[in-house]
C-alpha cells in the first residue's frame, strides 16, 4: 500500500524538519545570526534552496525563511480511514526533507562535522562540472545513490562492481542498523574515489542530500535554468540526470522521506526489501518505487527502472569492427565455416519478448561451436535467435530490427552475411577464425549494435545460437510462421483498406524538395520502406521522417489523388509540388530523390514504358543507360513520363494503374524479371495475360528502339493497342 | 402503485418513503403513478404548441397527420422542441453565472491570506477574493494587466465577465481554453459561441413559428447555444465562485438523511447557487445564533444541503449533504428540518405542501423562484450575511415547534471525499513543485486507467432512484475507468460509499486500483455541482495539452453519461459535451425525439462525423457501461495505446 509509504515519508519529513529546526536554533544561539554558512567551493549557496526558491543562503539568519517554507510544505499524515489524496503531499514532504537535510549538512560544515571519515561530503562545483561533461559525452550513462548496507560484504562488492562495469557512477553511503556500505567496501579493500566511480558521501541518510545537491546544481549549470524556476529544474533532473536510489536493507522513515524528495526530482528508488511498490509513472519516467529481492538482478532492474541506456562503445570481439568492412566478401579459398546458402539449414529470427524473459547481454550457444568442426567440414546448421525486450518495443518493429542483422554482421571483418530470414548465407573467414572469433561473438556484436542504434526501443537484448540440426529444424517452423504472419499483414492490405499513408523525407538531406508517399500498395522508391515500416518508424520516432497522413476523401481515386496528400506534399516539398498522383506516370507523378531501385520511362513510339533497374549497366532501348536516365530523373522534381520506383512496386495492382499498369511495360532487363520471379508471374496471371512476361522484351534480344518496335509487334504486345499514353 | 424498493435502492429513502406513506404525504413517486400513462406524443417529441394554429401532433405510425397546420413535419417539430430545452437549460446555468459575476463585481476587499481561510477576520457582509492566484489567471485570460492592485483586477475582470453575456460578436474568451483543433472544428461549423445571451435568444428565435425548418441546422444552432453554457455561463459560474468563495480542495464530508441531527436545529439549503448558502455556512457559526439555539434547547445549528447547493458547500467546506434531487421532500418528511432555504432550479413545487404537513418553514430567497403562500426573504449580495442570518434565526426559533413524536431520521450516513478540481488534480499528482497532469496521461497511456467517464446528472422517479448511477459507476471502475462526477449523480454514488478512497480496493479493476493507491484517491472523483461540469471540459483540455492522448478532446478515451436525467439542463450539458467531441449516453427515457427517425439517427450517428461526439440512449446501467467502454476502447485503439493492464 502506497499509503504506508506516504505515512512513513511524511512522518520522516516531520522528523527531519524537527532536527533541522533544533540544529538551526542551536546554531543561532551559539554562533549568532550573521555567522556565515556555506558548502565548500560552490557558487550555488544552498543548491536545493537556490534552485527551488531562488534564495541565496549565506548566513544562519538566511536559513530561517527556507526552514519556514519547509514547515509550510509539511502535510498531515494520511489517516487510516477516509484519507485525503497523499501523493502530492508526500512529494511536498520529500521536498521539505531535502531543504531540511541541506540545512542540517550545511550547519554540520559550520561545526566542522562534515565531511565524514573516508567520505567526500559535499561535491564541489569543479567535481560537478567534470561529472557533467562525462554525463553529456556519454561516458557516464547514469548515477546510483546507494543507501544502507548489503546483507554481506560480498554482495556489496558485487553490486558496485556491476555498476562499475557499466560505467555507472555509484555514490555510496547511509547505513542500516549501524552498518554502512562504506565500511563494507573499506573492509573488502575496494578502492573508492572519483576515479574509481565509487564515491562515499556519508554514513547517514541526511548526507544523501549531497548527490541530490549535485543533481540540482547541474540543472542550473548545464540546463541553463534560472534559480527559482523550480518546476523546470525538477523536470531537468527527471529528464536529463539519469540517477536512481538503491536502498539496501530496511527503510526507515527518514529514508522514505529522502526517497520522496528524490522521486520529486524524477529519480526512482529501488529497494532490496519487501516494500510496497509505486509503479505508476509520470513523476518519474517509469516506476517510482520498486523492490528487487534478488541481488543478482538488482542492478539490471535499476537500469531498467531509470531507463538508463547503456551504450557499448567498444565491441569486444577479436576482429576489427566498422562500416568499412560491410561490402567485403569471403571467398571459398578463405572460408573457415559457412551457414545457409546451399550448404546447410540456417535462418535468423528476431522477436519481441516480455522483459522478464530477457537477460540483457546474455549470449547462449546451444550445440557445438565452430571450433568443434572436424577436419574438412566447413558448414553447420544455424538458428540465430535474437530476443528483444523494451517498453517501447512492438511486434511491428521485429522485421525492422531483424533486417539490421545483415548490416551489423557485415561490419565485422571477415564475416559475410547475405540475404535474410531463412535465405541467409553467412561465411566466416579462416583469418577471422584464427583470431579467435567464435559464435558467441555474433551475439556480442548484435547486442551491442542493437543497443547502440535502437536504444529508443530496445531495452534488453539476448541472443541464442543453435547449431544442432534437430533444434534448427524445430525452431525454423516457428520462425516461418512468424515470417508468414508478417507477409500476410502487408499482402492482405490495399490502399483502400487504410485511411493513412506515410510520408518519407529521409532523403531531403540531399534532395530537399523530395518527398515519398508510401501506401500499402506502393512502397518507397528505395525499396527499403514499406507502409508497415513507415508506420513502425513513425512509432519509433514520432517526429521523424515518416509522418502519417490521413488520406480523407480522394479527389480522383483512379489517378490516386487526395487533397490531404497534396496539402502535405505542398507543405513539405518547400511548396514546390502542388499535386501528386499516386498511381500515374504521366499526370503529376511522384518526384524522385536518387535512391530509386528502378526507373520507369516512357517510350512514346511504342505507346509503352520500359523499366530499368540500378543493377543493369547496359544500354536500354531509350538510348540511355540507367546512370544517364538517373541523372535527369532525380533531384526531387516531377517529370511526367519518368518515375523512380522500388522493384516490388512493379508487382503491385497500383503500378501506374492510371496508365494501364503492367501491360504498359514493354522492356525490362532479364535480371529484374528473374528477381521478381514468382511475384511477377502471379501478377501477369492476375491481369489475365499469362504470356505477358514473354511479350516484354529484354536485353537478350532488344537494346534499340528499332529492335523493340519489331519485337513488340511480333509478340503482339498489348501496349500497342492500348489508349494513347500521351 | 410501485413498491418502495422499486422506487429507490437507498435505504434512508425507502425508510422515509414508508413514513410518508404512513402519514399520507404524497411524494413525486405517487404523483408519477397518478400521471400514468404519460403522454405518448410528448415522449416522442411529436406534439407542437409553438403557435396558436396548434396544438398539432404527428401520427407516429404514419397513418394520420404527417405535418402540423403550418406544414412542420416530425423532424422540424422534434428538433424545435429539443432546441427549446437546450435554450432553457443554457439560460439556467448562464443566469447563475451572471449572478456570480455580479457578486464578484461587488468585491471591495481582497483577502490577504487566501491559503488560510481565517473566518474570524472576515467582514461578514462582504464577498472577498479568496483565490488570488486564480483571479490573476482569469484576468490574464481576459488580457488584464495582473500587475495592477488586486481590487482593481477584480473590478475589471468582473466587468469583462459580465460583458461576455451581452457580447454580440467574436468568440467567448473561455473557448480559447479548448484545444486548437477543437476550436477549428467549431469555427468551420460556425458554432463558436459569440455571446452567452445572444446564443439563447437566437436559438429561441429559430424555433418560433416559421423560421428554421432544417433539423440539422436547428441542432447546429442548439450546439452553439449549449457551448455558450459549457464554455461560457457555467464556466464563469465555476471559476468566479472559486475566486470569491475559495477554490475547493480535497475535503471529507458525510452524506444521506442520517446527517440531520436529532438534537440540533437543522437548516437545509437547497437549489444551485452557493453565494447565499456560503453565507449560511458562516451564519450557522454565528455566536449569537448559537447562543439562541442553546436557549431554545438545541445543541447547535446543523447545516445540510440538497442538490447542487449541497455540492457547492460540500466542495468548499465539507458541509454534510442530506440527499439528492429525489430526497428533497423526504428531508422534510423526517420531521426534523426547521428551515429549508431554497434558491433556484430543481426545487419541486410540492415542497410547499410537504412542509405544510410539518413545522418546517420553507423560505424562498430568489425573486426568480417564488411560491405562492411561501415566505420570501429576498437575497441580495450586498446584504448577504444579514439575509443568511435572518433565515437561520427563523430556523432556530422554529426548533421548539418541532414535534418529537413525528421525527424519524434514518441512521444512514456515509463518509466521502470530495473537492476535486482541475487545479487539484495537478497538485495531488505532483505536489507544489511538480504539479502536473503527466501521471494521469501516463496512467491512461500505459493502460492502468482505461479511460475517463463523466457520470453526471439528476434523479428521475421513472427509474429506481440512484440505481443506474451506482451500478453504472461500479461497472465502469471495475473496468478501470476513472469516473468524474458532479451533481446528484455524485451524491447517489457517495451514499453507496463509492466516493471513499477505500472504494478503490473494493470495486476498482487492478490498474485503476494501482493508481488510486499511488495517489490516495477514490476511484470516483467528485468535481462539484452541475455548473461544475465545466471543470471536466477544462480538465480534458489540460489532458490534451499535457500530450500523448491526441490533439482534440474527441481523441481522449472518454465518455459521458447522464443515467437518471430529468432536467433540461442535462440536455444542454449533453449537447455541450457532444459538441466538444464527447460520446454521451443518456439513460432514463431518451430525449423526446424518437418520433423523428431522421433526427434520432442524426443525433446518435451522423453527428459524430461532424463534431466528433454523439449521443446514445440506453435503459440499463450495464448497457450504458458497455457502450461507454466500447467507445473508450475505440479511442484507445485509434491512439494506438497499450492494452489495459
Amino acid at each position: 500500500m502506497s499509503k504506508l509509504v506516504a505515512q512513513a515519508g511524511i512522518r520522516g519529513a516531520h522528523a527531519v524538519y524537527k532536527q533541522a529546526h533544533e540544529f538551526f536554533q542551536k546554531a543561532l544561539q551559539e554562533k549568532g545570526p550573521s555567522y556565515k554558512v556555506a558548502f565548500p567551493e560552490t557558487a550555488f549557496y544552498f543548491p536545493m534552496a537556490n534552485a527551488m526558491l531562488g534564495v541565496k543562503v549565506e548566513t544562519i539568519h538566511d536559513i530561517e525563511p527556507v526552514l519556514k517554507h519547509a514547515s509550510e510544505l509539511l502535510p498531515e499524515i494520511p489517516s487510516e480511514k477516509v484519507w485525503l489524496p497523499y501523493l502530492g503531499d508526500t512529494l511536498n514532504a520529500g521536498m521539505a526533507t531535502l531543504f531540511c537535510e541541506e540545512i542540517i549538512t550545511a550547519l554540520r560544515y559550520a561545526y566542522g562535522q562534515e565531511p565524514q571519515k573516508d567520505c567526500v561530503g559535499f561535491f564541489s562545483d569543479t567535481v560537478m562540472r567534470s561529472l557533467g561533461i562525462q554525463l553529456v559525452d556519454g561516458r557516464l550513462p547514469g548515477f546510483a545513490a546507494i543507501l544502507g548496507a548489503a546483507p554481506d560484504n560480498k554482495t556489496a562488492v558485487s553490486i558496485v562492481r556491476e555498476l562499475q562495469s557499466r560505467n555507472i557512477l555509484a555514490f555510496v553511503g547511509s547505513s542500516v542498523k549501524g552498518r554502512s556500505i562504506i565500511d563494507q567496501l573499506v573492509e573488502e579493500n575496494v578502492q573508492m574515489g572519483w576515479d574509481n566511480y565509487i564515491v562515499p558521501y556519508g554514513r547517514d541518510t541526511v548526507s544523501g542530500i549531497f548527490p541530490l545537491n549535485w543533481a540540482i546544481s547541474s540543472a542550473l549549470t548545464f540546463g541553463g535554468l534560472k534559480a527559482g524556476d523550480a518546476q523546470k529544474c525538477l523536470l531537468y533532473t527527471k529528464e536529463r540526470v539519469f540517477a536512481f536510489g538503491l536502498v539496501l536493507g530496511e527503510l526507515d522513515d527518514i529514508k522514505y522521506a529522502t526517497g520522496a524528495g528524490a522521486i520529486a526530482m524524477g529519480f526512482p528508488i529501488i529497494a532490496d526489501t519487501d516494500i510496497p511498490e509505486i509503479k505508476p509513472s509520470g513523476i518519474t519516467a517509469y516506476e517510482a518505487l520498486v523492490k528487487e529481492l534478488d541481488h543478482k538482478k538488482i542492478v539490471s532492474r535499476c537500469i531498467e527502472v531509470r531507463g538508463i541506456k547503456v551504450k557499448v562503445s567498444n565491441i569486444p570481439i577479436p576482429v576489427p569492427y566498422a562500416a568499412a568492412f560491410e561490402g567485403e566478401r569471403v571467398r571459398k579459398e578463405h572460408l573457415s565455416v559457412e551457414f545457409g546458402g546451399k550448404s546447410s539449414l540456417a535462418f535468423e529470427y528476431l522477436s519481441m519478448r516480455p522483459s522478464d524473459e530477457v537477460e540483457d547481454g546474455n549470449v547462449e550457444i546451444i550445440g557445438p561451436d565452430i571450433d568443434a568442426l572436424k577436419n574438412g567440414e566447413k558448414s553447420m546448421p544455424l538458428a540465430l535467435i535474437v530476443e528483444v525486450a523494451g517498453r517501447k518495443m512492438q511486434k511491428d518493429f521485429e522485421p525492422i530490427l531483424e533486417r539490421q542483422i545483415h548490416r551489423f554482421m557485415n561490419y565485422a571483418m571477415g564475416i559475410m552475411h547475405v540475404g535474410q530470414r531463412n535465405m541467409i548465407w553467412i561465411r566466416i573467414s579462416t583469418d577471422t577464425f584464427a583470431k579467435g572469433f567464435r559464435l558467441k561473438h555474433i551475439g556480442v556484436l548484435l547486442h551491442a549494435m542493437l543497443h547502440q542504434e535502437y536504444s529508443a526501443i530496445a531495452d534488453k537484448v539476448q541472443v541464442k545460437i543453435y547449431t544442432r540440426e534437430e533444434d534448427v529444424k524445430k525452431l525454423l517452423e516457428q520462425a516461418k510462421n512468424a515470417y508468414d504472419e508478417r507477409d500476410e499483414r502487408l499482402s492482405g492490405m490495399t490502399d483502400e483498406s487504410v485511411d493513412t499513408f506515410y510520408s518519407c523525407t529521409l532523403c531531403q538531406s540531399f534532395a530537399p524538395n523530395h518527398i515519398c508517399i508510401i501506401s500499402p500498395e506502393r512502397l518507397g522508391l528505395c525499396g527499403a520502406y514499406s507502409w508497415l515500416d513507415g508506420k513502425a518508424s513513425h512509432e519509433i520516432n514520432r517526429t521523424g521522417p515518416n509522418q502519417p497522413i490521413v488520406t480523407g476523401a480522394a479527389l480522383d481515386s483512379k489517378m490516386g489523388v487526395w487533397k490531404n496528400i497534396n496539402d502535405f506534399v505542398y507543405q513539405n516539398s518547400n511548396k514546390s509540388i502542388e499535386r501528386v498522383s499516386m498511381y500515374s506516370l504521366m499526370d503529376s507523378p511522384q518526384s524522385s530523390c536518387g535512391c530509386f531501385e528502378c526507373i520507369v520511362a516512357i517510350i512514346p513510339e511504342v505507346n509503352g514504358v520500359m523499366v530499368v533497374n540500378r543493377d543493369y549497366a547496359g544500354m536500354t532501348p531509350s538510348g540511355m543507360t540507367f546512370t544517364t536516365l538517373a541523372g535527369s530523373v532525380g533531384g526531387g522534381v516531377q517529370i511526367p513520363g519518368f518515375l523512380g520506383v522500388g522493384k516490388l512496386y512493379l508487382t503491385s495492382k497500383k503500378f501506374i494503374s492510371a496508365e494501364g499498369g503492367l501491360k504498359r511495360v514493354v522492356w525490362m532487363p532479364t535480371s529484374l524479371k528473374e528477381e521478381l520471379g514468382e511475384k511477377l508471374k502471379k501478377r501477369v496471371e492476375e491481369v489475365n495475360d499469362p504470356g505477358l512476361l514473354d511479350k516484354i522484351a529484354d536485353e537478350s534480344s532488344v537494346t534499340t528502339l528499332e529492335e523493340l518496335t519489331e519485337y513488340l509487334s511480333k509478340a503482339n504486345h498489348p501496349a500497342l493497342t492500348m489508349d494513347p499514353i500521351m | 402503485m410501485s413498491l418502495i424498493k422499486e422506487r429507490s435502492i437507498d435505504r434512508a429513502t425507502q425508510e422515509t418513503l414508508k413514513k410518508a406513506k404512513k402519514e399520507n404525504i404524497p411524494t413525486c413517486w405517487d404523483r408519477l403513478d397518478a400521471q400514468q400513462p404519460q403522454c405518448g406524443f410528448g415522449l416522442l417529441g411529436l406534439c407542437c404548441t409553438v403557435c396558436n394554429m396548434g396544438p398539432c401532433r404527428i401520427d407516429p405510425f404514419g397513418e394520420g397527420a404527417a405535418a402540423g397546420v403550418c406544414g412542420a413535419n416530425a423532424d422540424t417539430i422534434a428538433a424545435r422542441n429539443l432546441a427549446r430545452k437546450i435554450a432553457t437549460g443554457a439560460s439556467a446555468h448562464s443566469d447563475h453565472g451572471r449572478d456570480v459575476a455580479h457578486a464578484a463585481s461587488l468585491v471591495t476587499k481582497v483577502h490577504s491570506h487566501p491559503e488560510s481561510h481565517p473566518e474570524g477576520h472576515r467582514h461578514h457582509h462582504d464577498y472577498e477574493i479568496l483565490d488570488i492566484g486564480k483571479l490573476k489567471l482569469l484576468a490574464a485570460e481576459f488580457g488584464i494587466d495582473t500587475a495592477k492592485p488586486e481590487e482593481q483586477i477584480a473590478r475589471e475582470l468582473s466587468k469583462k465577465l459580465l460583458e461576455e453575456f451581452g457580447r454580440q460578436e467574436g468568440e467567448l474568451v473561455f473557448t480559447k481554453r479548448a484545444p486548437l483543433k477543437r476550436r477549428e472544428i467549431w469555427k468551420k461549423l460556425g458554432i463558436t459561441p459569440r455571446g452567452i445571451d445572444r446564443e439563447v435568444v437566437e436559438l429561441l428565435h429559430t424555433t418560433t413559428m416559421g423560421v428554421d425548418n432544417d433539423y440539422k441546422n436547428i441542432i447546429a444552432t442548439g450546439m452553439r447555444c449549449a457551448l455558450s453554457d459549457g464554455w461560457g455561463g457555467s464556466m464563469i459560474a465555476t471559476d468566479v465562485q472559486d475566486v470569491i468563495l475559495g477554490s475547493p480542495e480535497p475535503v471529507r464530508g458525510k452524506v444521506n438523511l442520517g446527517v440531520l441531527k436529532e438534537d440540533q436545529v437543522n437548516i437545509v439549503v437547497h437549489g444551485h447557487e452557493p453565494i447565499l448558502s456560503e453565507m449560511a455556512v458562516k451564519a450557522s457559526r454565528d455566536p449569537e445564533l448559537l447562543k439562541l439555539a442553546k436557549d431554545k434547547g438545541a445543541e447547535g445549528i446543523n447545516l445540510a444541503g440538497i442538490c447542487c447547493t449541497a455540492n457547492e458547500v460540500l466542495m468548499r467546506h465539507g458541509i454534510a449533504v442530506a440527499g439528492n434531487f429525489l430526497q428533497q421532500e423526504l428531508a422534510i418528511v423526517t420531521g426534523a428540518v426547521e428551515v429549508m432555504m431554497v434558491d433556484v432550479q430543481c426545487i419541486m413545487p410540492a415542497l410547499h405542501e410537504v412542509a405544510a404537513c410539518f413545522h418546517t418553514k420553507l423560505i424562498t430567497t430568489n425573486s426568480k423562484a417564488r411560491f405562492p403562500g411561501v415566505s420570501h426573504v429576498e437575497f441580495t449580495p450586498e446584504k448577504a450575511y444579514e439575509t443568511a442570518k435572518q433565515i437561520i434565526r427563523v430556523g432556530v426559533e422554529n426548533f421548539s415547534n418541532r414535534k418529537k413524536d413525528r421525527v424519524n431520521i434514518p441512521k444512514e450516513e456515509m463518509d466521502l471525499v470530495a473537492g476535486f478540481t482541475k487545479e487539484v488534480v495537478a497538485q495531488m499528482l505532483g505536489g507544489k513543485y511538480r504539479g502536473t497532469y503527466r501521471p494521469l496521461n501516463e496512467a491512461i497511456i500505459s493502460g492502468r486507467i482505461r479511460g475517463l467517464a463523466g457520470v453526471v446528472g439528476c434523479n428521475n422517479p421513472k427509474q429506481t432512484h440512484d440505481f443506474a448511477h451506482t451500478e453504472l459507476v461500479k461497472e465502469l471502475i471495475k473496468k478501470d475507468v476513472l469516473v468524474l462526477q458532479t451533481g446528484c449523480s455524485a451524491i447517489a454514488c457517495a451514499k453507496q460509499g463509492l466516493l471513499l478512497p477505500e472504494a478503490a480496493a473494493q470495486y476498482a479493476g487492478n490498474g485503476l486500483r494501482e493508481i488510486c493507491d499511488a495517489v490516495g484517491i477514490p476511484p470516483v472523483l467528485h468535481l462539484g455541482s452541475c455548473v461544475d461540469n465545466s471543470r471536466i471540459l477544462t480538465a480534458a483540455s489540460h489532458i490534451i495539452s499535457e500530450g500523448g492522448l491526441g490533439e482534440d478532446l474527441s481523441d481522449i478515451p472518454a465518455a459521458g453519461c447522464a443515467p437518471e436525467w430529468m432536467s433540461e439542463k442535462a440536455i444542454t450539458i449533453g449537447f455541450y459535451f457532444v459538441a466538444s467531441g464527447v460520446y454521451t449516453v443518456f439513460g432514463a427515457s431518451p430525449f423526446a425525439v424518437l418520433g423523428s427517425k431522421n433526427l434520432t439517427h442524426y443525433l446518435t450517428h451522423d453527428i459524430e462525423e461532424i463534431v466528433g461526439g454523439r449521443f446514445d440512449f440506453a435503459d440499463t446501467p450495464v448497457k450504458m457501461a458497455e457502450l461507454m467502454i466500447a467507445h473508450i476502447d475505440k479511442k484507445r485503439k485509434a491512439l494506438n495505446l497499450k492494452p489495459v493492464i
